[in-house]
């Protein structure tokens, strides 16, 4: 089996705009793929085309299956998406949003352990006790970890039946306090060492190093790098396609890239 | 019965779970219904006796009783059908405003305002009008069936319009789809009025009887002509419940959520005409119900449309019965056009609505 979301050529237009230009990608089960690039680079129409939401041109397959033959509720059972921002039209209580994730695809668990499945998923993104707020009034933050419980709750189990499922995230933090930002990333993590594939779009380069295996690095619509963080984040490719010039430096005990802002001569 | 400790399922309430709740609701509205039917049965200008009817009922009629057989006709011929057609209007009606909303993404979207009636209007008088000369031929062939089949393609155009118009790129601009419906509404208007400076006499009669919105024209005929129609978009709602939900998230999301969403909003489309041309084929214009009806319920048991939509169309069925008991009583022996009655309370409702959300409504 074909345990991976695999991109070859993909290309998306839009008014006569080339957004994103034959990029081929291979997201494997248990890997966390980073998608980083400036603004305007193509990470979020790279992962809309990934989710259908655009057409594209090009092959893409998950677990082999073309994704364009299969059925919504087909797709709906191998992969979830959290998008950058969620407005609801409806008043819900928190934990009737998060079950809207557990009443689609495919879960996992059995139907007893179902009925406290939203609960489980609030808990995993820190936010116990928040099941009878409204959604409305919400933080930012907090909505958008509101929707990161849904969508876990869609592809609870990261295999099901011997077959990895993926999620999908556009900017899983970029609203959230730093403490959030890394359980957060911790809880993408542990998705992907349990067997499932993550490919989230990330702007922090720190939190890529500290926790993608794979990224890929848009510039321009084009794929500039793909590799490991430590082959990737380097003060070459970091400061051509971001245009600016900054260092990447390394921690000490493991060695870890990371850039300093402070680093930066603009 | 007594049941083991270990049988009894723990029923436990969970914070921001109103499923339960829900259900509780569902079965009062139920249960109301039943209500608001019997004392609709057993109401109004006659004085006839249900009770008379039901112990008469096995045995055989005698001639001789004049009473007893007034009794039966105004119980069985009058009064049936218009609480059969009274409860299929409300629930259609109030579930064609909860798909619509669902659909639009706004709590605001109504067949009546957004100009769909207006088109099923226009679809009805079209066949009143000219359906003995130039639409004879297709009247002929539709039978019974003329008048709802005309409303529900008239409000099928118009939903189609006014989607077209005000989505692009799977997001409704409220403003767009307000404003888009009042110009429909007034297009099918000027249509509607040429249409009726052609009518001759007997059909201006018509026309009348049947713009000011009223069941007292109940009779068998109608009941068999939009019961089906009213009936199946009703029992086809209740399998839109799991994309509605989805859809509050957004096209997109829902689409993620495994819905097939262009196909879904078909069908929703096809359901809101459906329901909205039968219902506005019998009874005419009668606005509001689908605006008060799920907006209050919204407020008790959420917008879980797995709940919604059966609860609505319950609570529609028993606002219209209400109505229409209200509208016999007033004035009796005479009665008032329903249309009046739910106007005059789904405005002020909707102004209140309306100054509750001031401001974050046009979103």
């Amino acid at each position: 089996m074909n345990h991976a979301i695999e991109l070859s050529r993909v290309t998306v237009r839009l008014a006569g705009r080339t957004l994103i230009d034959r990029i081929d990608l291979r997201a494997e089960a248990g890997r966390l793929t980073a998608v980083i690039g400036p603004n305007g680079s193509g990470k979020s129409t790279l992962l809309k085309a990934i989710c259908g939401d655009l057409q594209s041109e090009g092959a893409i397959a998950i677990n082999g299956h073309d994704l364009r033959r299969l059925k919504p509720w087909q797709a709906a059972g191998l992969r979830a998406v959290l998008p950058q921002a969620t407005v609801l039209s409806f008043p819900f209580t928190v934990r009737e949003v998060v079950a809207l994730g557990a009443s689609a695809g495919r879960p996992g668990p059995e139907a007893r352990d179902l009925e406290w499945l939203p609960e489980r998923a609030l808990a995993e993104v820190d936010l116990d006790g928040f099941a009878g707020r409204m959604y409305g009034e919400l933080s930012g933050g907090e909505q958008q970890r509101v929707q990161l419980a849904r969508t876990l709750c869609q592809v609870w189990s990261p295999v099901l039946d011997g077959v990895p499922r993926y999620l999908l995230l556009d900017e899983p933090v970029s609203s959230l306090d730093i403490r959030h930002q890394l359980l957060i990333m911790a809880v993408a993590r542990r998705f992907a060492d349990a067997g499932g594939g993550v490919i989230a779009v990330l702007h922090d380069l720190n939190l890529t190093a500290m926790f993608a295996d794979r990224v890929l690095v848009l510039g321009g619509g084009r794929a500039a790098a793909f590799g490991t963080p430590r082959e990737v984040l380097s003060d070459g490719t970091i400061a051509q396609v971001f245009s600016c010039d900054l260092r990447v430096g390394q921690v000490p005990p493991a060695p870890m890239p990371f850039v300093l802002p402070q680093s930066a001569r603009l | 019965m007594l049941q083991r400790a270990g049988d009894i399922d723990l029923v436990v309430e969970r914070a921001g779970d109103r499923r339960g709740l829900a259900r509780q609701v569902i079965l009062l509205l139920a249960l109301l219904l039943v209500a608001a039917s019997a004392a609709s049965l057993t109401t109004g200008a006659s004085g006839a006796s249900v009770w008379r009817v039901l112990t008469g009922l096995g045995r055989p009629l005698d001639a001789e009783d004049v009473t007893l057989v007034r009794d039966f006709t105004v119980v069985l011929d009058i009064r049936l059908p218009r609480l059969f057609l009274g409860i299929l209007i409300g629930g259609g009606l109030a579930i064609s405003g909860v798909v619509m909303q669902g659909l639009f993404r706004n709590p605001l979207a109504d067949p009546g305002l957004v100009g769909v009636s207006s088109g099923a209007g226009l679809g009805a008088v079209g066949v009143i009008v000219l359906g003995t000369t130039v639409l004879a031929p297709l009247t002929g062939f539709l039978g019974i069936y003329a008048l709802q089949i005309s409303a529900f393609a008239g409000g099928l155009l118009t939903t189609l319009v006014l989607y077209r118009v005000a989505t692009s790129h799977g997001r409704t601009a409220v403003a767009t789809m307000l404003l888009a419906g009042i110009a429909i509404a007034a297009l099918a208007g000027a249509v509607t009025g040429v249409l009726v400076y052609l009518a001759d006499d007997a059909q201006l009669r018509d026309l009348t009887y049947w713009g000011l919105g009223s069941l007292s024209g109940a009779n068998w005929t109608k009941v068999f002509a939009s019961g089906p129609i009213i009936g199946i978009a009703i029992a086809a709602s209740l399998f839109l419940a799991r994309g509605l939900n989805a859809l509050t998230l957004g096209e997109a999301t829902a689409n993620h959520l495994g819905v097939p969403v262009q196909r879904f909003k078909n069908a929703a489309i096809v359901i809101v005409a459906a329901a909205t041309g039968a219902a506005v084929a019998v009874s005419g214009g009668i606005g509001f119900v689908g605006i008060v009806v799920p907006h209050l319920l919204r407020l008790v048991i959420g917008p879980d449309h797995r709940f919604l939509l059966p609860a609505s169309a319950l609570l529609g069925a028993s606002f219209l019965l209400g109505a229409d008991a209200l509208a016999r009583v007033i004035v009796a022996p005479a009665e008032l056009p329903i249309g009046i009655i739910t106007a005059a309370v789904g405005g002020p409702f909707f102004l209140w609505v309306l100054l509750r959300r001031r401001g974050q409504i046009l979103e």
